[in-house]
């Protein structure tokens, strides 16, 4: 039986101290000074500027670009998080690829766009080394403000609310804040615990309490928040994971993709996560992308991604592709999984069938296709469980599965504001979006609090 | 292949490309390597009188502006003549023309405004066997306040002096180097050719300050906490030094007198509009002081090139060629008329024509058109002032095209007329010369 690297099965410390640590350092170094002013220099101070209508928080990138470039780092910061009180993850975890970079006229210009979320992240990690806080709380206003969940879309609303005056209090069912910025993200994007930095350097306002380990629905009541306060921010998550619908997926081996990604960002000695030698990710976006590197990264000799449609129908952004594949995973498309074949319970292989298109409708060809997998991640989506906000009281409305909120933010429910991956929108599940749809449902609330 | 042999008051160089007194040519060491990498003359850094020479400061000596990507675009200096022994330099100098002789040698001097100190070092400097001698009358600092340099150069009468004495002491060829602190340049070189100079050559250093350290409230470059003027040069000043090249050579007063072309020449193209401005050859310093002797062969080439390519044989098809037109705005063509022209597919979509526009001129570029951004001149607004050409940042995208006499201008209304016509025989000209009745 082959040991170390190439152990059969799923296996931990397949790869020495040294290169675990290499494998997870950052994927995006961060500039160094010289290096940000240089590409602070290539910004064409646009008016209007494209980058800044991509931002969906509509940070005002040339002006902080510009700051950059004449040295005033903090002041560059302070345009970031008047928009964006997270710029410092967005910088790290934004497609930007697909959002100010795509923008960006040095891409239209050169195919180079100016390296905006580097130097957003060099600008913000300037501001939080030194601890600036730019920002100090209203004169207290008596209200009190409860958000659930302390995800991107809470902690932005949060800091708003705060900065109001409000007195904001976030209840979050999982042992840390940062929802997604702490278990969702692959752990090159977010080094050195920067989730948790972050967070503390959000609350660093005032007037903000987090208690963790409270879940709603389990620990309280959406009904008891709408009577202990005088409004409510749901930033919940999306906590089902979408099945296989294959034959054979409660084998030992199969296991969900989110799961996988919290617990890697989780571990506290990589060696001691263990992860397949053949690994296949069933799914095409960001956290398909994200487990099959980490897979990769862990030590699984082979790691493919198995798609049901094309290459450009994919979720995962040219980059998030490109970095799969510079890492040595395969990506095959057309492919839709069947049957998980097990042996002893545990998963050996998946048998995959071969689809197309057929009358504007995806079908399978019956051709099929076997592959060796001891681990088989699922990244076929999530979807909202909206099971806990209807413990008690009134039912909230509800549209494709999420919560239906206006254009401000509000639900069906009189106090009750929503925002992020729990709510129907336009926008995509970004943690970006859900800055944008914190902070302007923290506006909403202040306008109706006030009014 | 075109010919871009150098005869300059009899001075021959294979090339018109000379540096020009400085520190690059402050010593053998310096001058060979100029040589070696293909530079066709150098002006000796100047040489000051016999005795002790002059001291530097000991901090630094140059200031700087930077453009994008920390480009230099100016430059300073409080850098005084040579420092170094009158005896070595000029021995050094015997030399370095001995293991070139092809190259062109001129020695820049300096020394008090007196008769006898001239009449004592012009028989050293012939000794060496350099091709001519440059009259610093330009240097902004240091010297100046000692009665030298500058000094001399803003007072005409003491030009015409100077080079008298020169011409009489020497049978090198004297050229007379101009500075550009003073209010109308035609008069240092009317009065230099009144000397019976052979050739002027400027633009000498501005009086500068390059900027303030907000730290310690000093200008830069400091020097213990001060800072005195410097000698301000580099791409910033080519076109103030083109404008004094081109008054020197319409002046009719001057019309003629050959001029070595110096101020923030950097590239082929710049010579080139020297040379076509009037100047019989220029001078190079910052750019090399930037990027090293090499940039020379850049220059070579690039002339070489574009004379090939529009048929010009010799220096002499080009010297000058530009310098006829000139003019006064007085003369301008008021009935030329061009509006701007935005190439949609080179268009990038900044937006920076627009703003400009906008904020600052005329309002006649859109910036949004049926929902979409899109950035187009509208006619009946563009006077054709060109400042949208000047902001766009691709080279090309943005062009002004004159209207046909006999279209319409959208803006005036008005047909665009054919003839010529300029101010001073405008109507709205108060002092419009009228046809006698």
């Amino acid at each position: 039986m082959t040991t170390g690297h190439f152990k059969e099965g799923i296996a931990a410390g397949r790869l020495s101290p040294e290169v675990y640590a290499d494998n997870f350092g950052d994927l995006h170094p961060p500039l160094d000074h010289h290096e940000a002013l240089v590409e602070s220099d290539r910004c064409y101070f646009c008016y209007d500027a494209p980058c800044m209508q991509a931002c969906p928080t509509s940070i005002d990138i040339p002006m902080f670009i510009r700051q950059i470039s004449t040295g005033n780092a903090l002041g560059s910061a302070k345009t970031i998080f008047d928009q964006n009180i997270l710029g410092g993850m967005c910088a790290r975890v934004c497609p930007t690829e697909t959002l100010c970079e795509e923008a960006c006229v040095r891409e239209t210009a050169e195919g180079k766009p100016v390296q905006i979320g580097r130097l957003q992240r060099y600008a913000t990690d300037v501001a939080m080394a030194e601890g600036k806080q730019f920002y100090t709380r209203a004169k207290s206003t008596g209200k009190k403000v409860a958000i659930v969940g302390a995800g991107p879309a809470g902690l932005a609303a949060a800091h708003r609310l705060a900065r109001h005056g409000h007195d904001v209090t976030v209840l979050e069912a999982k042992p840390k804040s940062g929802g997604l910025n702490e278990y969702g993200i692959a752990a090159y994007k977010s080094v050195d615990n920067f989730a948790q930095a972050e967070v503390d350097y959000v609350t660093a306002i005032g007037g903000i309490t987090i208690e963790n380990g409270k879940a709603l629905g389990r620990d309280y009541q959406l009904s008891e928040l709408t009577s202990t306060y005088d409004a409510v921010f749901l930033g919940m998550g999306l906590s089902g994971v979408n099945a296989l619908r294959a034959e054979g997926e409660e084998a030992n081996g199969v296991a969900n993709a989110v799961d996988f990604i919290a617990e890697l960002r989780q571990a506290s000695d990589l060696g001691n996560l263990p992860v397949g030698r053949r690994v296949v990710v069933i799914g095409g976006g960001m956290t398909a992308v994200d487990a099959a590197v980490q897979s990769k990264l862990l030590g699984a000799e082979e790691v493919t991604i198995c798609y049901r449609r094309g290459k450009e129908d994919m979720n995962a952004s040219e980059f998030e592709q490109d970095l799969a594949a510079a890492n040595g995973v395969t990506i095959r498309h057309w492919l839709q999984p069947k049957k998980v074949i097990a042996d002893g319970g545990k998963a050996i292989a998946i048998e995959l069938e071969y689809t197309t298109m057929k009358e504007g409708k995806l079908v399978g060809t019956g051709e099929t296709l076997r592959l060796a997998a001891d681990q088989i991640f699922k990244a076929i989506g999530q979807s909202f469980v909206p099971a806990a906000l209807n413990g008690s009281g009134q039912a909230i409305a509800l549209e494709n599965g999420r919560i239906k909120v206006d254009g401000e933010g509000r639900t069906s429910l009189a106090k009750v504001w929503a925002g992020g991956d729990c709510v129907v929108d336009s926008r995509e599940d970004l943690t970006v979006s859900a800055v944008a749809a914190g902070r302007d449902a923290a506006e909403s609330i202040h306008r109706t609090l006030m009014g | 292949m075109a010919d871009i042999r150098n005869n300059f008051v009899g001075i021959k160089s294979p090339n018109p490309f000379w540096l020009a007194s400085a520190p690059p040519t402050d010593k053998a060491y310096n001058v060979e390597r100029a040589f070696k990498a293909g530079w066709g003359g150098v002006v000796w850094k100047t040489l000051g009188e016999e005795g002790p020479p002059v001291v530097n400061v000991n901090g630094p000596r140059y200031g700087a502006i930077w453009g994008a990507d920390r480009r230099l675009l100016g430059l300073n200096n409080i850098e005084l003549i040579t420092d170094r022994d009158l005896q070595t330099n000029l021995r050094e100098m015997k030399q370095v023309k001995k293991n070139w002789p092809d190259r062109a040698l001129i020695a820049s001097i300096m020394v008090p405004c007196v008769e006898d100190s001239w009449k004592a070092i012009l028989p050293l400097v012939e000794e060496t066997e350099a091709d001519g001698i440059e009259l610093n009358f330009g240097c902004p600092h240091g010297m100046s306040e000692r009665g030298m340099g500058a000094a001399v150069g803003q007072v005409p009468e003491y030009i015409e002096m100077v080079v008298r004495w020169c011409k009489q002491y020497t049978r090198m060829p004297v050229i007379t180097k101009l500075t550009p602190n003073i209010t109308d340049i035609r008069k240092p070189a009317r009065a230099a050719r009144s000397g019976g100079t052979d050739a002027v050559s400027l633009i000498n250093t501005i009086n500068s300050i390059t900027s303030v350290n907000l730290d310690s409230f000093s200008p830069e470059p400091s020097i213990d906490g001060k800072g005195s003027h410097g000698g301000y040069c580099g791409p910033a000043v080519k076109p103030i030094a083109l404008n004094m090249v081109a008054e020197i050579a319409r002046d009719p007063e001057t019309h003629g007198l050959p001029i070595s072309g110096i101020g923030g020449i950097t590239t082929w193209r710049d010579a080139a509009e020297f040379l076509a401005l009037g100047a019989g050859n220029v001078q190079v310093c910052t750019a090399a002081m930037t990027y090293g002797f090499k940039i020379v062969q850049e220059m070579i080439a690039g002339l070489e090139n574009w004379m090939d390519e529009k048929g010009h044989r010799s220096l002499d098809d080009i010297i000058g060629r530009a310098t006829p037109n000139v003019s006064d705005w007085q003369y301008l063509n008021l009935n030329y008329v061009a509006k701007a022209h935005i190439d949609q597919d080179a268009c990038i979509k900044c937006g920076r024509c627009h703003i400009a526009c906008e904020d600052t001129s005329h309002q006649a570029i859109t910036s949004m058109v049926d929902g979409v951004r899109h950035f187009e001149v509208m006619e009946d607004e563009c006077v054709g002032c060109n400042l949208c050409v000047n902001v766009c940042p691709v080279d090309g995208c943005i062009t002004m095209v004159p209207l046909a006499a006999g279209t319409l201008d959208q803006r005036t209304g008005k047909t665009v007329e054919p003839v010529y016509a300029n101010w001073t025989t405008h109507p709205n000209n108060p002092m419009a010369k009228v046809a006698a009745e």
